[in-house]
């Protein structure tokens, strides 16, 4: 029974990690109606500047999270008005495409700059883990940060959709984006701030991500990122709800799947999850809630 | 006027099916020549994969109109189900050219019964949702193939999903699938010139298929279902039958593949979702619906980052780039009006010149 508990922990703590990265995913999917096969790359790259500020350049660790927020922020938007803006009326394809650039771009960036060896990530947090029913469980503490990190970020990015008014731009753009335009919301800013919001929640996934498994490769983005995606549409795509508890879900799946099934089935049992949801409800679980929509 | 669209259509596919016999003429002329490098060589019948892999696709994204990213999970299927078959066959059939042919038939049919079974429930998504779907029915596949141990004795054959021990062989069994190690001592029946046959196959069933009936009705469902189904097209058997179709040649491709190697291994670089992206891009850049298009930009794709070689580390950064060039230089507004200034000054030095 301790071990079925520690396990769900682990599971609501990876699950987290896919539902922060699944908020932007689901935001830029919302407003943007496109996959954007570079986001996972984002989360390698907010993992790297951490590396290269904290391990390397031996700043704070509080400092380097700040760096690697503002730095994906940046990127983030240099790639939507750079890649994405002049294909914005074209077709679908060609702008998953060009994601798909972006992210080959990215790993590859990545791997001049440190190699292909993986590095091993120094976790961000100094937490003392958490000792239950007499060392039985441990919760270690990336595991409290990356839960409360979720939790605080789910209901921030909520409230900032409700009651300011750029997220109600947001909304408005991502339920129509001409009518929004001539209701006198300025469509371009609002999807590059989309996309910086979503950066910069790609930076803080990659920091907790790394933290919690600290291997760190160019392609350590890459298969989150897919997941985290799976975590957006298992939830219905672009209900902010949707994607945390399509990712806490995700996550919960997997690690149980690995503990208790076959380790190299696991993420064969995610996508079957995936399938099966959306051969019942083909908008997700969340997904009728046309309203969330961002 | 219809018979001349009509002939006019069959020399375009003629100059399609003539460009590949002429790179294949050129190309044996070469190394027989010994112009070409073993790296080069070495090459030839991955091209001749890609080039199946990226016509087949162009099948259902182009024509069909479906987004599929689990195209590499029907190539696995082709590519393990005929080196069981090869394996399996080695010592009984030891004429190549048969074997190879029966592999041939055996990994294409396994594909497209898994194109048939997965394009049932899937076909009834649309759009990025079926995209994902289909992306996560080939991970599912990959992963599914790494966990299968497959032996055979003189009772028969046993499978195990933990180890090659718990298959209990008898004495003088064999081990086919090992798991993560895959299949190991494939015969290696690929050869360059049955690569390009199988192209010519491929063309010429997708070309036909295009220009059938049958194929009109795709193209109808794509352009618009409900006005197709309103004139009693059936969408989900035409999809259906694209679907499996597009998965069948794929496999075709796997078979290709499987007989190259001589390890064959489900890892995610050949057969994951990278796999079907790499060919998505080559479908793309060819031109959506462009058969010609597809084997031109598979074959100009593979070789690009093997010309780059020289840069090392910088060849994938700029495929990248050229990738992204391209896509802005092709679908964006200010691009498409750098293409008609361009076209515009060609024209304008014709017109002086006569």
């Amino acid at each position: 029974m301790i071990g079925f508990i520690s396990y769900l922990v682990n599971g609501i703590s990876l699950g987290s990690v896919y539902a922060i990265i699944a908020l932007g995913y689901t935001m830029v999917y919302g407003i943007a109606k496109m996959l954007n096969f570079a986001h996972g790359d984002v989360i390698m790259i907010g993992a790297f500047v951490v590396f290269s500020t904290v391990s390397g350049a031996g700043l704070p660790p509080v400092v380097g999270v700040l760096i690697s927020v503002v730095a994906c922020t940046l990127l983030g938007m240099a790639i939507e008005r750079i890649a994405y803006k002049p294909l914005r009326k074209a077709s679908k394809l060609a702008v998953l495409i060009t994601a798909i650039g972006v992210s080959y771009f990215l790993q590859n960036v990545a791997l001049l700059i440190y190699g292909a060896n993986t590095k091993s990530f120094t976790s961000v947090v100094s937490i003392e883990p958490i000792t239950l029913a007499d060392g039985a469980m441990v919760i270690s503490g990336e595991t409290i940060v990356t839960v409360i990190a979720c939790i605080i970020i789910m209901i921030g990015l909520m409230t900032f959709m409700k009651y300011s008014k750029a997220g109600r731009a947001m909304l408005a753009v991502s339920e129509d984006s001409g009518a929004a335009q001539l209701m006198g919301v300025n469509v371009n800013s609002t999807i590059a701030m989309t996309f910086a919001i979503g950066s910069a929640l790609a930076a803080i996934a990659g920091v907790l991500l790394c933290s919690s498994y600290p291997s760190l490769t160019p392609y350590t983005g890459s298969m989150p990122g897919i997941k985290a995606f799976v975590a957006a549409v298992f939830g219905g795509i672009g209900s902010i709800p949707g994607a945390f508890i399509g990712g806490i879900l995700l996550g919960v799946i997997e690690i149980l799947g690995k503990a208790y099934i076959s380790s190299q089935l696991a993420d064969a049992i995610v996508f079957a999850v995936l399938i099966i949801v959306l051969l019942v409800k083909p908008t997700g679980l969340l997904g009728k809630q046309i309203q969330e929509k961002v | 006027m219809k018979t001349r669209n009509l002939s006019k259509l069959t020399k375009s596919n003629f100059i399609t099916y003539g460009i590949v016999i002429a790179a294949y003429i050129i190309v044996e002329i070469f190394l027989r020549a010994g112009m070409v490098s073993s790296l080069l060589e070495g090459l030839l019948v991955p091209l001749c994969m890609y080039v199946i892999l990226a016509v087949s696709l162009n099948l259902t994204v182009g024509i069909s109109g479906e987004l599929s990213l689990g195209h590499a999970g029907f190539m696995c299927v082709g590519a393990f189900s005929s080196a069981i078959f090869s394996k399996c066959m080695e010592t009984v059939l030891p004429v190549a050219g048969i074997r190879f042919f029966l592999a041939i038939l055996i990994g294409t049919a396994f594909a497209a019964l898994f194109g048939v079974l997965i394009g049932i429930p899937v076909l009834r998504l649309k759009g990025d949702y079926l995209a994902i779907v289909t992306l996560a029915f080939g991970e599912i596949i990959k992963n599914v193939v790494n966990v299968v141990f497959l032996g055979r004795d003189s009772r028969g054959f046993h499978i195990s999903t933990k180890d090659s021990i718990s298959l209990g062989l008898e004495k003088g069994g064999e081990v086919i699938i090992k798991g993560p190690q895959g299949i190991t001592g494939t015969p290696k029946d690929s050869t360059f010139l049955i690569g390009v046959i199988l192209i010519l196959i491929t063309l010429f069933v997708v070309i036909n298929l295009i220009n059938s009936r049958t194929g009109r009705a795709i193209m109808a469902i794509r352009d618009n279902r409900i006005a197709a189904e309103s004139v009693g097209i059936s969408v989900t058997k035409y999809k259906l039958l694209a679907f499996s179709v597009s998965a069948a040649l794929a496999g075709t491709a796997g078979v290709l593949y499987a007989h190259n190697l001589s390890t064959l291994t489900a890892l995610p670089k050949n057969f994951g979702y990278n796999m079907s992206i790499t060919i998505l891009v080559f479908v793309v850049l060819g031109g959506i619906g462009n058969i010609r298009g597809s084997v031109i930009a598979a074959v100009v794709l593979t070789l690009l980052p093997e010309l780059l070689r020289s840069l090392n580390d910088y060849r994938m950064l700029i495929y990248a780039i050229i990738l992204i060039v391209t896509m802005i230089f092709t679908s964006s507004p200010g691009g498409r009006e750098i293409q008609e200034r361009i076209k515009l000054f060609f024209k304008k030095k014709k017109t002086k010149e006569a």
